[in-house]
């Protein structure tokens, strides 16, 4: 059984169809990369997995658990799949260590002085301990994103989802954040992120998901999908991205 | 001519003067505590609520906007009788500056909330946070934090404008300036001082307001 099935899934907006008969298999400890052009679905399919959005069709299973069930315990599910966004979305209003432990104390209701140590570790992780008392607007943008990945880490997702969240930052600010994920990636954490980091693609995807029109277009190992694209609509889009 | 200003007799009746103003400090915060929560319940109610329901309390809140707090006060002492609701002066003036704070705090609430980017509350939810959770932790709080300025400048107003409950002889502090006037004539000193002492009470509440603020929304 694999960590994460996506089977047939369609999902619209009225008459909008986003996603079409999508398909995908993540086992445990892989690092899928999802490419595709602006409106392709990528983050609608994010958004899915952790039943932010619904579907109209198929399903989704994470280690067992049908996300759109009607009886699944979304709370319980989305705890053990972090996602973290472009925009960061830090609370603005608390304390990085705030920012880390509330969902962790009002969700498992660890107590305060326990919560601030699982803080504390989120942060080494990201290379941050020493911001733990900043608030997120006295944090560069690259910060901020690194204490919204730590904020996810503290849940021990067995999941972590990320939508193109170095697409604010500038290179020198991506850099520190795609060493994270690098970090991320040697603990064996099962990843699926789209990105515009082609060069991050290759070296760290295990997979490379090209999604077009709504649908998976094309998938397979990074290097040989990225090097060798089989379709057309790949090619075109490897050359817009990488000239 | 010239007019010698004369406190010694207004200060005579200093009794009546500490009497308003225990009355008014003590009218102001129970009207203003029940009225932040009338205005946080609505607030919430009038965004999520269903729709007969936030067409109530839109109801309520235009209602009371657009009409003078006097009509209010008089209809809720010398009106809400003839249906039978009796109340005295204390408590027919506290019912009405509630309902009416209410009204306001609830448009200035409902702002707060809803400036809280759609991205937070995502953020919230993604985290695995229940809905009343992510109300409580991720809307309510940064939402009442913004808007803390705005209401407490609307607690203060409210605690100057319950000197027309002196109009149905609530024994407050602008009655004691009506009761020492008439006694002295000495209409300018009366005024005065009283002008101070509610000079002074709101610059309590903002000492008030300031220090719940750091409390409730500090930095540590
Ligand atoms: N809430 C919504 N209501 C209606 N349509 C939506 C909604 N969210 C997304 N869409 C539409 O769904 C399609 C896919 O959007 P999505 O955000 O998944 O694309 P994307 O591949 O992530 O693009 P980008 O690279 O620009 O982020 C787009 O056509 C978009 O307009
Ligand atoms: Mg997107």
């Amino acid at each position: 059984m694999s960590l994460l099935e996506i089977e047939n899934v369609t999902k619209t907006y009225d008459a909008l169809t986003v996603l079409t008969d999508v398909s995908l298999l993540v086992e445990t400890g892989e690092i899928i990369a999802i490419i595709g052009r602006s409106g392709s679905g990528k983050s609608t399919l994010l958004r899915c997995i952790n039943g932010l959005e619904s579907i109209q069709a198929g399903r989704i299973v994470i280690d067992g658990v049908e996300v759109n069930d009607p009886g699944t315990d979304l709370r319980k599910l989305r705890q053990q799949v972090g996602i973290v966004f472009q925009g960061f979305n830090l609370f603005p209003h608390l304390s990085v260590c705030r920012n880390i432990t509330l969902a962790p104390t009002v969700t498992k209701g660890i107590a305060e002085a326990d919560a601030r140590e699982l803080a504390r570790e989120a942060l080494v992780s990201v290379g941050l301990e020493d911001k733990i008392d900043a608030y997120p607007d006295q944090l560069s943008g690259g910060q901020q994103q690194r204490v919204a990945i730590a904020r996810s880490l503290a849940m021990q997702p067995k999941l972590m989802l990320f939508d193109e969240i170095t697409s604010a930052l500038d290179p020198e600010l991506t850099g520190e954040v795609l060493r994270v994920l690098e970090e991320m990636s040697r603990t064996g954490m099962t990843m699926v992120l789209v990105t515009h980091e082609m060069g991050f693609a290759r070296r760290f995807g295990s997979r490379v998901v090209f999604m077009h029109e709504g649908r998976v277009w094309e998938q397979g190992p990074a290097a040989d999908t990225l090097g060798k694209p089989k379709t057309k609509e790949l090619e075109t889009f490897l050359n817009a991205v990488l000239h | 001519m010239t007019y010698t200003l004369q406190f010694r007799d207004v200060f005579a009746s200093w009794e009546y003067l500490l009497q308003g103003v225990v009355t008014t400090l003590y009218l102001s915060s129970i009207v203003i505590i029940f009225g932040f929560l009338i205005g946080v319940i609505c607030a919430a109610g009038r965004i999520y609520a269903n729709r007969v329901l936030r067409m109530v309390i839109g109801g309520y809140v235009e209602a009371i906007r657009n009409t003078p707090l006097l009509v209010q006060l008089f209809i809720v002492f010398f009106g809400l009788p003839g249906f039978g609701l009796r109340f005295d002066a204390t408590t027919a003036a506290v019912i009405t500056f509630t309902v009416n704070l209410g009204a306001y705090s609830t448009e200035i609430v409902r702002a707060g909330l809803q400036s809280i980017p759609r991205a937070q509350i995502e953020a919230g939810f993604a985290l695995g946070l229940s809905g009343p959770q992510v109300f409580r932790y991720v809307i309510l709080s940064p939402a009442l934090k913004m808007m803390f300025p705005a209401l407490a400048s609307q607690f203060i107003l409210l605690m100057l404008a319950t000197s027309i409950a002196s109009q149905i002889s609530v024994n407050d502090l602008f009655h004691a300036a009506s009761i020492i006037q008439s006694r002295t004539f000495r209409d300018f000193e009366v005024y005065l001082v009283v002008g101070v002492l509610y000079l002074a009470l709101a610059l309590i509440f903002r000492v008030a307001f300031a220090l719940i603020y750091k409390l409730a929304f500090g930095r540590r």
